[in-house]
């Protein structure tokens, strides 16, 4: 075992993502704590390596079936990087690569793990995680003692800034598993999202519409909202995987970023995912009959009254 | 094809969650507990390739879940073929990996050319049940995906990542998949059927001989997030509120008048 931490690298062929850099941001810390340092695994062109100046050292493994990510290949050269690096911890996303990897590697590699981590920390001989369990409404604090651990890291709980640096880091090459040779599955197509009607990564002012909407019909009374303030509609992912409103409304984890001067969030819990989208917004205004809803934590202002009330009366006094 | 469909029962988060006296897991006596989301997801997906190439489709749910029999004939009434409720292993376990090792253990008797299930439940504390699953079992696996589709020689699936791009992976069977969201919002049972499907009593009971469990961390204490940036809240009738509201986005320029 080493005090290292060891980050797997993000990336979409060209590009390393942004949660890399928070995740090692979090790994220098850690690994200055515990008097080791902070190593990314890349899998994939190394050429991106020249993006991960943050790091003590890349550990590169090259091979065609990397080059985007592949669940199958990446699980098998993360086991090779691990058998050969013996971190004390690793860092994952909790996006699409530590959702699917992260609880395989844990079983693989026999360590524990810890999802959904907002805040992790060295104490002796044990790291210390705190998941997010149950929508955001509960903090659960995780021991990971032993000589191994592996933890998913929401996004946006560390800052991008402390894990970049300067000039190309130590790159350490290891030769691609046999295994990638004989896959059980292919990338077959990429597709990129559809642009949509309207951009709501630019407007001034979001009115959103979460689950509590319940229906598609109620969906139009927000609209005429929105109508009278000339702003588009945005929503929570469930208000889109029923079909209420295109994909390109969506914010959150895995649709949009948004970051308005003012965002009213109606029958939204406010899950991490879903905070992931819109906590930069200046100005948070949240409607919530629970007034638990983890919503509340990050809006500015709310209330717990019903947006069926609510809404209409909004939208009276904003015509006249 | 056979594909086995993994449903849990989780708190439902609209209720106020309690935790225990000793502050080290949520108190479960008096919550109400609903099928996990992306498992209804899942089921829905597996469903819709039943619809489309007739394959059998079980849903399979721990004894120890709560309600777990009106989970799994709301299963049947919406389609499934069949329904198992799986007995053995550490049956109050809250582990992800416990559950994982139980499932595997009724995969090794009864096995499926596809597992579905959902991307992650809500009180995960040790991993998401799709690749934990799948590394019990040795199979390949693919998560956080948004379609299903079987091919000549296994299934082709929709594999989404942040900001809505998506990989689209043809995978050799058997296999283990991680569902986020079915192609269409999961279908209704009506009552009159989940009756029906009771009165049958089509819920068969397996005893699994769990697998070798791995490793999970220990829980220090479980605690509300601390409420320091709580909201202001507005508070009156609607009509105040949306004064109130008003007044917040007239002051930042946000609305003529
Ligand atoms: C990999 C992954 C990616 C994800 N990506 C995203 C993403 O990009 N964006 C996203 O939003 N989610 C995402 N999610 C889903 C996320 O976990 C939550 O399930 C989702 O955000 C919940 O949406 P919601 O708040 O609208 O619904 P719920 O959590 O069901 O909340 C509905 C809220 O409405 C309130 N309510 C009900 N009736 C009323 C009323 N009459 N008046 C006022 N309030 C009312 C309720 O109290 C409740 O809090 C993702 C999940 C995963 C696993």
């Amino acid at each position: 075992m080493t005090r290292n931490v060891l980050v797997l690298a993000e990336h979409d062929g060209k590009q390393i993502a942004e949660s890399t850099y928070e995740l090692i941001g979090a790994a220098r810390g850690l690994a200055a704590a515990m008097g080791g340092q902070a190593e990314v695994a890349l899998l994939g062109p190394r050429d991106l390596a020249g993006q991960l100046g943050g790091a003590d050292v890349v550990v590169s493994v090259e091979h065609q079936a990397l080059a985007q990510y592949l669940p199958q290949a990446c699980e098998l050269a993360l086991l090779a990087v691990l058998a050969q690096r013996s971190p004390r911890l690793v860092l994952m996303s909790s996006a699409t690569p530590g959702l699917d990897l992260g609880a395989a590697i844990s079983v693989h590699w026999q360590a524990p793990l810890a999802p959904n981590v907002a805040a992790i920390e060295v104490a002796g001989d044990t790291i210390v995680a705190t998941a997010q369990i149950l929508g955001g409404k509960i903090l659960a604090e995780l021991e990971l003692p032993g000589e191994r651990a592996v933890a998913t890291v929401t996004g946006g709980a560390f800052p991008a800034a402390a894990g970049r640096g300067e000039g190309p880091p130590e790159v350490v090459e290891i030769a691609p598993p046999a295994g990638l040779d004989d896959l059980a599955m292919s990338l077959a197509a990429v597709s990129e999202p559809q642009g949509g009607d309207v951009d709501i990564t630019t407007a001034e002012l979001l009115v959103s519409v979460g689950r509590g909407i319940e229906s598609q019909d109620n969906v139009e009374l927000v609209q005429e909202l929105g109508d009278v303030l000339g702003v588009p509609l945005s929503a929570s992912r469930p208000v889109v995987d029923a079909g209420w409103l295109p994909k390109s409304r969506q914010v959150g984890k895995s649709g949009l970023k948004v970051k308005p001067k003012a965002y009213l969030a109606f029958g939204i819990s406010g899950a991490p995912e879903h905070l992931e989208g819109m906590r930069d917004a200046e100005l948070i205004i949240a409607c919530n009959t629970d007034a638990t809803a983890p919503i509340f934590d990050i809006a500015h202002y709310g209330t717990t009254v019903d947006l069926f009330d609510l809404v209409p009366a909004l939208t009276e006094k904003l015509s006249q | 094809m056979r594909i086995v469909v993994p449903i849990k029962a989780v708190p439902d988060l609209v209720e106020e969650i309690e935790l225990t006296s000793d502050e080290t897991d949520i108190d479960r006596e008096f919550l109400k507990f609903v099928v996990s989301e992306w498992d209804a997801q899942a089921l829905e997906e597996a469903l819709l390739v039943k619809d489309a190439c007739g394959a059998e489709v079980v849903a399979v749910g721990l004894a120890s879940d709560p309600d777990i029999d009106q989970a799994l004939y709301t299963a049947i009434a919406k389609g499934a073929d069949a329904a198992v409720r799986l007995t053995g292993g550490a049956a109050d376990s809250v582990l992800t990996s416990d559950r994982a090792a139980l499932l595997a253990g009724y995969l090794a008797t009864e096995p499926a050319d596809l597992v579905i299930t959902g991307v992650q439940a809500s009180d995960d504390l040790d991993g998401q049940l799709p690749p934990m699953l799948a590394a019990y079992l040795r199979q390949p696996h693919v998560s956080v995906v948004v379609g299903v589709v079987a091919t000549a020689d296994g299934v082709t699936v929709r594999q989404e990542f942040a900001g809505g791009r998506v990989h689209e992976l043809a995978v050799r069977l058997p296999a283990v998949v991680g569902i986020q969201a079915a192609r269409q919002a999961p279908r209704y049972a009506p009552i009159t059927r989940i009756r029906q499907a009771m009165q049958a009593g089509g819920v068969r009971e397996v005893a699994a001989e769990p697998a070798p469990a791995g490793q999970a961390p220990a829980v220090r204490r479980m605690y509300r997030p601390e409420q320091t940036s709580h909201a202001q809240m507005l508070t009156g009738s609607a009509d105040d509120v949306a004064e109130a509201i008003a007044g917040l986005l007239r002051d930042r320029g946000l609305v003529k008048g």
